[in-house]
């Protein structure tokens, strides 16, 4: 009888074969390709994400980094990969709308199909606890009294930094220096040295630096737990939700079942309890901008990026 | 609590039975990888990432760190024995190591290297137990134009490295700054010499550059040779140094120590250019300079301790700052975070077990290393019996794989394969492409110091000389170049210098 119960099983395995491969989907490991090198935002999210990932649809979740050009050279191959579900891609806001714009990559921002985004990093104005700079208020007088003389460190040319740094001097009415630096490590040493006198960068920043750097003002809907005391820029009267989004993007042949399927997987890992303490913990924030708002979403997001981007002379 | 609680604790830490094991699975690791050309700490701590989940936080980092600084002891037995450099760093030992293997001190070249590695790593793990916070202040004192300015200096001094004609090696390190030129400019955000191909956008990595000109290279020279290739293996002797060559190896190591403790700790600087200015200053040093690039001792020994040293004090900035100061240390932050340790300043006092913990270990498996590098010289000096037409393919797949991996770029093996002639044409006219390299590291981070001092000071160029630290590097940097420059000394220098 043991033998029929396994032929049985046998028969099942043979009628579930004989269904569309989706109707088992995933059955084999899926390759994540992430642009950005290990170590930073988009690589630990997924990483974050792979434990979890396996517990619920029993296969590995593969994170592979194709490092380049700022995404760049991971986005421009994306849509030469095949579109069976079983390879993803970390994708970035705002990079995805700026770098086209900048005209060097080989991608158009509509040839990407993101599924969904799921954490963002709010942009922050972060000075040392050393810096005579105590509330935003002091910064902004400080640079209207002064025209042109603050320095603000921020992470790369054209970059999310970059654009935030241009929209503050748009909103305040103010003209402060943007220093580029290669990547947020490589700016800590002269923020909390001195050398600048402040930094555009991410809310995230003052987690890992806390006890040394101060948090003016951060882009975030509400304020952030762990620096409660910072106000928003909403609060400040100013209109600036915004940060770098990081989600996930498919082949463009990918069809239209799974990528809503892959957008719930994702979205489903979201809601768990645990995962969301340890994104938290890193200071990423998480939203649920799943594949059926992701058409409203991209439009808003392309008129913001827009906007920035004629600020820092990208597009006319 | 002082420092030797501390160091108890750690200790205690360190010292549990499991640690120990993953301290030296790590160490081994490292030292495979070390010795393989090629695969570099990056790739192989990336790749072993995801397995760490399932260890404690202490344990995983303890591993991935005995990964990094056991590559830095791997490394130099590649560079001795068969004149390629198992890592970046150890570019420098192939200079005189492998010239002392041709004379049939390789087993004394390796010993002195382990010996020398183990001297530095155990120094540098005091200073971090015993100064790490305020090292690290010292290094945030480095404004853009006191690192301009220290990039300066180590130019001047890289024309130094050569053996040969000044003239050469200035053309070599000028060709090296050019290439650093390839890829983003990191304050314009445009692309340079990329030729349109993305590959390039991010410039030409170090390990392709180093892989083709030092490995293929080499390679390439031998198959020239045919069958009469020297064979120096049967001819060895004492495998361990002798009282004298300790006593020339001990100034040396003493030396390299000291810089490759500082260069580590600031941000940028690292191994590569430990062991770079470590060799520069024992040739500087030297009564006979002529000696360098024919097998002298201390040749080995300064770059083998600085890179050693090196690989552990860029362990401050991590440990007291949150700051990477290399790619390993970005990726140490990104295994810090995954095992839910925010990196930072407050790690030291939220997580004494494993600040303590991790400095500790460091001594362990330096001794472990040493235990595992002195009775293996043995096995290694035997790789050199094994046919060439074995060993010459394997060593050209690990170079391939390594390089491969470091992006998953294919790209990058075809420019390892071109850098490999060119470094062929190199041999052929006679030039040392040692400088070539420390101009590839330097031009960047000078240029990107330069401009960023100028933007922060709106095109003064008094930054330079009105910041104190930046001062005394110019002048020190002036100083250098007046003594290469000089006619006198000049002339002394050529015939020091050219067989």
């Amino acid at each position: 009888m043991k033998r029929r119960e396994f032929l049985a099983a046998g028969g099942a395995i043979v009628a579930a074969s004989a269904l569309p491969a989706r109707a088992a989907y995933p059955e084999k490991p899926l390759r994540y390709y992430i642009p950005f090198s290990p170590g930073g935002e988009s690589d630990i999210a997924a990483r974050l994400q792979q434990p979890f990932f396996k517990a619920k649809f029993g296969t590995e979740l593969v994170v592979e980094s194709k490092v380049g050009a700022g995404g760049a050279l991971a986005w421009s191959q994306l849509n030469t990969f095949p579109g069976d579900g079983y390879t993803i891609m970390g994708s970035n806001l705002p990079h995805l709308v700026l770098q086209p714009l900048e005209g060097n990559v080989q991608y158009k921002t509509d040839d990407i199909v993101n599924i969904i985004f799921f954490q963002y990093t709010p942009d922050a104005i972060v000075v040392r606890s050393e810096s005579p700079f105590k509330t935003y208020q002091d910064l902004v007088a400080a640079a209207k009294a002064k025209p042109g003389t603050l320095n603000f460190a921020g992470s790369g040319t054209n970059s999310a930094n970059h654009a935030a740094h241009e929209r503050l001097n748009n909103l305040t009415g103010t003209k402060t220096q943007y220093v580029a630096f290669k990547g947020t490590g490589d700016l800590v040493a002269s923020l909390i040295g001195g050398h600048v006198d402040g930094a555009m960068s991410y809310a995230s920043l003052a987690l890992a630096q806390r006890g040394k750097t101060r948090v003016l003002a951060v882009a975030s809907d509400k304020r952030l737990d762990y620096i409660p005391d910072t106000p928003t820029f909403r609060e400040l009267g100013l209109d600036w939700v915004d940060g770098a989004f990081r989600g996930i993007a498919v082949p463009k042949s990918t069809p239209e079942d799974l990528r809503r399927k892959l957008s719930d997987m994702f979205a489903e890992i979201n809601r768990e309890a645990e995962f969301r303490k340890q994104m938290t913990d890193q200071g990423m924030e998480l939203v649920d901008i799943t594949y059926d708002k992701m058409p409203a979403f991209m439009e808003e997001r392309k008129k913001v990026y827009l906007g920035t981007a004629k600020l820092m002379g990208l597009a006319k | 609590m002082d420092i030797f609680g501390n160091l108890m604790l750690g200790f205690s830490v360190a010292l549990t039975l499991s640690n120990i094991m993953y301290c030296f699975i790590g160490v081994l690791l490292g030292t495979l990888i070390g010795v393989l050309p090629g695969i570099g700490p990056i790739a192989t701590i990336s790749m072993l990432l995801p397995a760490t989940f399932v260890l404690p936080p202490v344990s995983a980092l303890i591993m991935l760190a005995g990964i990094y600084y056991g590559a830095q002891y791997g490394g130099s037995t590649t560079a001795i024995l068969v004149n390629l450099p198992g890592e970046v760093s150890s570019v420098v030992t192939c200079l005189d190591g492998y010239q002392m293997a041709r004379q049939g001190k390789a087993g004394k070249a390796l010993g002195v290297a382990a010996l020398a590695s183990f001297f530095a790593g155990s120094v540098a793990t005091l200073l971090i137990a015993g100064f790490a916070p305020p090292l690290a202040e010292l290094a945030l004192k480095f404004g853009p134009a006191d690192y301009f300015s220290l990039m300066v200096l180590g130019l001047v001094a890289a024309v130094v490295l050569a053996h040969g004609s000044l003239i050469k090696a200035i053309a070599m390190i000028i060709l090296g700054l050019l290439l650093g030129l390839i890829g983003t400019d990191v304050n314009s955000g445009v692309a340079r010499y990329s030729f349109g191909l993305p590959e390039l956008i991010d410039g030409v990595g170090i390990g392709t550059i180093a892989m083709g000109v030092f490995g293929f290279s080499e390679i390439i020279r031998n198959l020239e040779q045919g069958e009469k290739r020297e064979v120096f293996t049967k001819s060895i002797t004492g495998l361990l140094p002798n009282w004298a060559d300790i006593k020339q190896a001990t100034p040396a190591t003493l030396r390299g120590t000291a810089l490759g403790s500082f260069l580590g700790i600031l941000p940028g600087g690292g191994p590569v250019l430990g062991s770079f200015s470590a060799y520069t200053l024992e040739k500087k040093l030297a009564k006979d300079p002529s000696r360098f690039g024919k097998g002298a001792i201390e040749g080995v020994a300064a770059p083998e301790s600085a890179n050693n040293a090196a690989a552990q004090t860029s362990f401050i900035p991590l440990l007291t700052l949150g700051i990477p100061s290399n790619p390993v240390m970005a990726l140490m932050i990104g295994a810090m975070i995954i095992h839910g340790i925010q990196p930072g300043p407050q790690i030291m006092t939220a997580k004494p077990e494993l600040f303590w913990g991790m400095i500790a270990s460091m001594w362990v498996g330096n001794f472990l290393l040493v235990v595992l590098n002195l009775p293996m010289i043995g096995l290694w000096v035997k790789l050199l019996s094994v046919d060439y037409k074995y060993l010459y393919p394997a060593i050209l797949i690990f170079c391939c794989i390594g390089v491969y991996s470091i992006n998953n770029a294919t790209m990058d093996v075809f420019l390892t394969a071109l850098f490999g002639f060119i470094g062929y044409l190199f041999i052929k006219l006679d030039t040392e492409p040692a400088p070539l390299l420390l101009g590839f590291v330097l031009g960047p981070m000078m240029e990107e110091n330069l401009r960023r001092a100028l933007l922060l000071s709106r095109g003064s160029p008094s930054v330079f000389y009105e910041r104190p630290i930046s001062l005394v590097l110019l002048i020190l940097a002036f100083a250098l170049l007046v003594i290469v420059m000089l006619p006198n000394i000049s002339k002394k220098r050529e015939e020091a210098f050219q067989e």
